[in-house]
């Protein structure tokens, strides 16, 4: 295979930008969605339950 | 193609964005900033916070603090039930029991004095609502809630219940007093 | 498998149905419009409760009542819908065969199943403990084990969705990327997964405690994890209800996204940050730290609410540049001036739009708000928040996607046109004034979830000012307006399904085509349209509108804040 070597890489080879490819993997949205609010909504609030003190 | 047809260019995310987005969402962030830095903002200068101090406790051991405050400090009874009407002294601890269906004690308070208000519920989950203040708090059972009040007006205040607690939720309703000394 | 399947293209739309999807999204959706009817007659027993002078159940009817209304509305009318969507989102816009029919049916079945059973441990009388169902208050078993089917079954029917996305890409039904639409749809369904297993988490140990195997729940670790699942459950709707917007904008005006890159963003935006919002409702609550409160209550710095301003501009956006393209160019508002405002599709979505933004998305961020929370936590603003969420823009959004629906997918002709042309105005209008009410009687402190405002039988009662009994009463007025566009709705799509003027069904054949992408356009933005550079100047400046409501809406908040006693 021999390429032009001149030409600008067309909009078909160019790779496809990272962004682009998380957007287009639901699975990995769907780990990012779910383990976002598990660690920061659910983790974090249980463990601010555990640490409350007894009332003296 | 449209919104309902995959995107024509196969590098969609290289599309420059329009002046129109781009200004309103520098916008739009910059608002956000600034609500999300008003919360910290009063925690340093507002005097209206919530305490992070509270305390897991059971009703019996809450109702006997409660009952201490009642003993040492009641002025007078109300109503023909002989509600106790508590003046505890400015900066004390002050206990406020819920529970199926009623506020207990009737607490009366100094303006401009501070107390630490000490709440929980016996029974199920009650609201604290001062009205017409219009301050709402969550009374859990199990958990003991400590703030600390400094009323800025005088006068009859009233005490609803605004979370569900059954078939007598309505009448849930108490007074409580605020007095110029 | 694929032998006796078929596919339908709508001679109308071009959009191509699978026979199996088909169906399960006429049962889903259909099902969800009789929870919506049931919904709607007790919504009416509420708001002539509510009513001071009508005041019409019983405390304990007016608490079962209010019970049952808010699962069959928020719960079980919007997710069978959202099912239906989400099929759409899949099967139809990528042309595919769907995945695992029978796991679909029995999703299906499952959810009714579920449904009714809550329904019917509530109409039973001894569980009338509310949606929230806070323990230590217990309802029957049955009301938690129904919502535990329920939430199964829908869980299921959300992997049958990824799953179609997945036989769509192995096909090659379409190349490149999911349309937009189909991305928020994707969204809507991840923080369904989220939502429907801190259900789970929460509602399994609760039935357990309720048939005795399980002595005590902590009623504050119930509260933080079953919000998980109630407030994300309505943010679900708000991923889909966007979707659906974009939809009827692609639909009614050929319109494109503005930016793919910025929508999908904003799109992602949700995924990351919408579900933290569930801490809305722990503001008031005790031990709880404020570095919690803060960070998950702004949705981390508020990056979800930028994602609905963003959304909130490249809805309407697209539609005006799609406008301008059609010659509608004359100064800033010629393009929605000449809208098709006489088309339920469009008016019922724009209705829903700008009444989710203003007084939906305003009160919300407002009551969000850490300290901001403490002046309404509780109060009667919070529902007239959320019916302007829910149902102005989820329901609503949902009614204008029907009348779209009725001929594609059912194949009939709509009945009563004059009535489906009122009906958003009658159903939108009267619940702006709804909600605008009961946010007022919520800052005069009137209750949420009360059977009574004036205390009858208190030994201490509380007298509430003149004007809370008048917004109490424009409440009951204005539901009963809401309730008659609702019940219009309803004739509409009932009629039309059942004895509306046949359709034809289009060409049949037993293998799908696949989505034809036209040849790659140029990169470009929308050069030479609108004004000074601005391709939505119309769009911009209604947006700068909400924006100066916004601001002062939010610090006159603060102000009020400011007045009340000393807190610490």
């Amino acid at each position: 295979m021999v390429e032009d070597t001149n030409s600008v890489p067309n909009d078909s080879e160019e790779r496809v930008p990272i962004m682009q490819q998380i957007l287009d993997n639901p699975f990995l949205l769907l780990f990012i969605g779910v383990a976002m609010p598990t660690v920061f909504y659910i983790v974090w609030g249980v463990m601010e339950i555990v640490t409350i003190p007894i009332a003296k | 193609m449209s919104s309902i047809h995959p995107p024509t260019a196969r590098l969609w995310w290289k599309q420059p964005i329009d002046r129109v987005e781009g200004t309103w969402i520098a916008i739009a962030f910059l608002w956000c900033l600034i609500m999300f830095f008003m919360m910290p903002y009063w925690h340093i200068t507002g005097k209206q916070n919530l305490s992070n101090e509270a305390y897991r406790t059971t009703p019996e051991a809450f109702s006997k603090k409660a009952q201490d405050m009642v003993d040492k400090h009641t002025v007078r009874t109300e109503t023909d039930q002989n509600i106790p009407v508590v003046h505890p002294p400015a900066g004390s601890d002050v206990y406020l029991i819920a529970r199926l269906w009623a506020w207990w004690p009737v607490l009366e308070l100094e303006q401009g004095k501070s107390y630490r208000l000490h709440l929980s519920a016996m029974d199920y989950m009650h609201g604290f609502s001062l009205q017409p203040a219009n301050i709402n708090l969550q009374v859990i059972p199990g958990y003991e809630m400590v703030v600390t009040v400094t009323p800025n007006q005088s006068g009859k205040f009233s005490i609803i219940c605004n979370e569900y607690c059954g078939i007598g939720h309505h009448k849930m309703v108490s007074n409580l007093y605020v007095v110029n000394k | 498998m694929a032998n006796n399947e078929t596919f339908r293209t709508c001679p109308r739309t071009g959009l191509q149905f699978h026979d199996s999807a088909e169906m399960l999204m006429k049962a889903n959706a259909v099902v969800g419009v009789v929870f919506l009817l049931l919904g709607g007659v007790l919504a009416l027993l509420i708001g002539l409760t509510k009513w001071p002078d009508v005041h019409l159940l019983p405390a304990d009817s007016f608490y079962l009542v209010l019970t049952a209304h808010g699962l069959d509305m928020l719960v079980f009318w919007i997710i069978f819908f959202e099912i239906a969507v989400l099929y759409f989102c899949s099967s139809t816009l990528l042309r595919c065969r769907l995945a695992t029919p029978r796991m679909a049916w029995l999703a299906f079945a499952l959810m009714l199943i579920g449904a009714v059973t809550t329904n019917v441990a509530i109409f039973q009388g001894n569980s009338s403990v509310m949606m929230t169902s806070y323990v230590p208050m217990q309802a029957h078993p049955s009301f938690y084990l129904g919502l535990i089917l329920f939430a199964v079954g829908a869980l299921i029917g959300c992997f049958v969705f990824f799953g179609t996305l997945v036989i769509a890409k192995a096909e090659k039904t379409y190349q490149g990327s999911v349309p937009l639409v189909t991305f928020g749809a994707v969204t809507a369904a991840i923080i369904a997964v989220f939502t429907i297993a801190s259900g789970a988490i929460i509602l399994i140990p609760t039935f357990l405690w309720s048939v005795g195997y399980i002595k005590t729940i902590d009623p504050l670790m119930y509260r933080v994890i079953w919000w998980a699942f109630g407030h994300s459950s309505q943010q679900i709707n708000v991923a889909a209800h966007i979707a659906v917007w974009y939809a009827i904008a692609a639909i009614v005006f050929g319109a494109k996204p503005m930016s793919e890159r910025v929508s999908r963003t904003a799109f992602l935006l949700y995924i990351f940050f919408l579900q933290l919002a569930s801490a809305h409702h722990i503001l008031a609550d005790p031990g709880i730290s404020s570095e919690w409160k803060v960070f998950n209550t702004s949705y981390a710095m508020y990056l979800a609410v930028l994602a609905s301003m963003i959304h909130g501009l490249t809805i309407p956006g697209a539609i005006e540049v799609a406008q301008r393209e059609k010659g509608f160019t004359k100064g800033l508002f010629e393009w929605l001036r000449k809208a098709p405002w006489g088309n339920p599709v469009f008016s019922g979505m724009f209705i829903s739009l700008i009444g989710f933004g203003f007084l939906g998305g305003i009160s919300g961020v407002m009551m969000g708000t850490e300290q901001l929370n403490l002046i309404i936590h509780n109060t009667i603003y919070v529902p007239g928040h959320f019916h302007a969420t829910v149902v102005i823009g989820t329901t609503l959004a949902f009614m204008a996607l029907t009348y779209f629906l009725i001929p594609v997918l059912f194949r009939r002709e709509i009945m009563f046109p004059g009535l489906a042309k009122w009906q958003p105005y009658l159903f939108g209008f009267g619940m702006y004034v709804f909600a605008l009410v009961m946010m007022g009687a919520g800052t005069l402190g009137v209750p949420r979830r009360h059977w009574d405002m004036s205390f009858l039988g208190a030994a201490m009662p509380y007298e509430f000012p003149g004007s809370a009994y008048l917004l109490m009463s424009l409440v009951g007025i204005s539901a009963v307006v809401a309730v008659i566009g609702g019940g219009a709705y309803i004739l509409v799509t009932v009629s039309s399904i059942f004895l509306g003027k046949k359709l034809d069904a289009g060409v049949i054949s037993n293998k799908p085509t696949p989505v034809v992408t036209p040849v790659s356009a140029a990169i470009s933005g929308h050069g030479s349209l609108g004004i000074a550079g601005f391709a939505a100047p119309g769009t911009f400046v209604l947006a700068m509108v909400f924006l100066v409501a916004f601001v002062l809406y939010y610090f006159i908040n603060w102000k009020y804040l400011s007045q009340v006693w000393g807190l610490s």
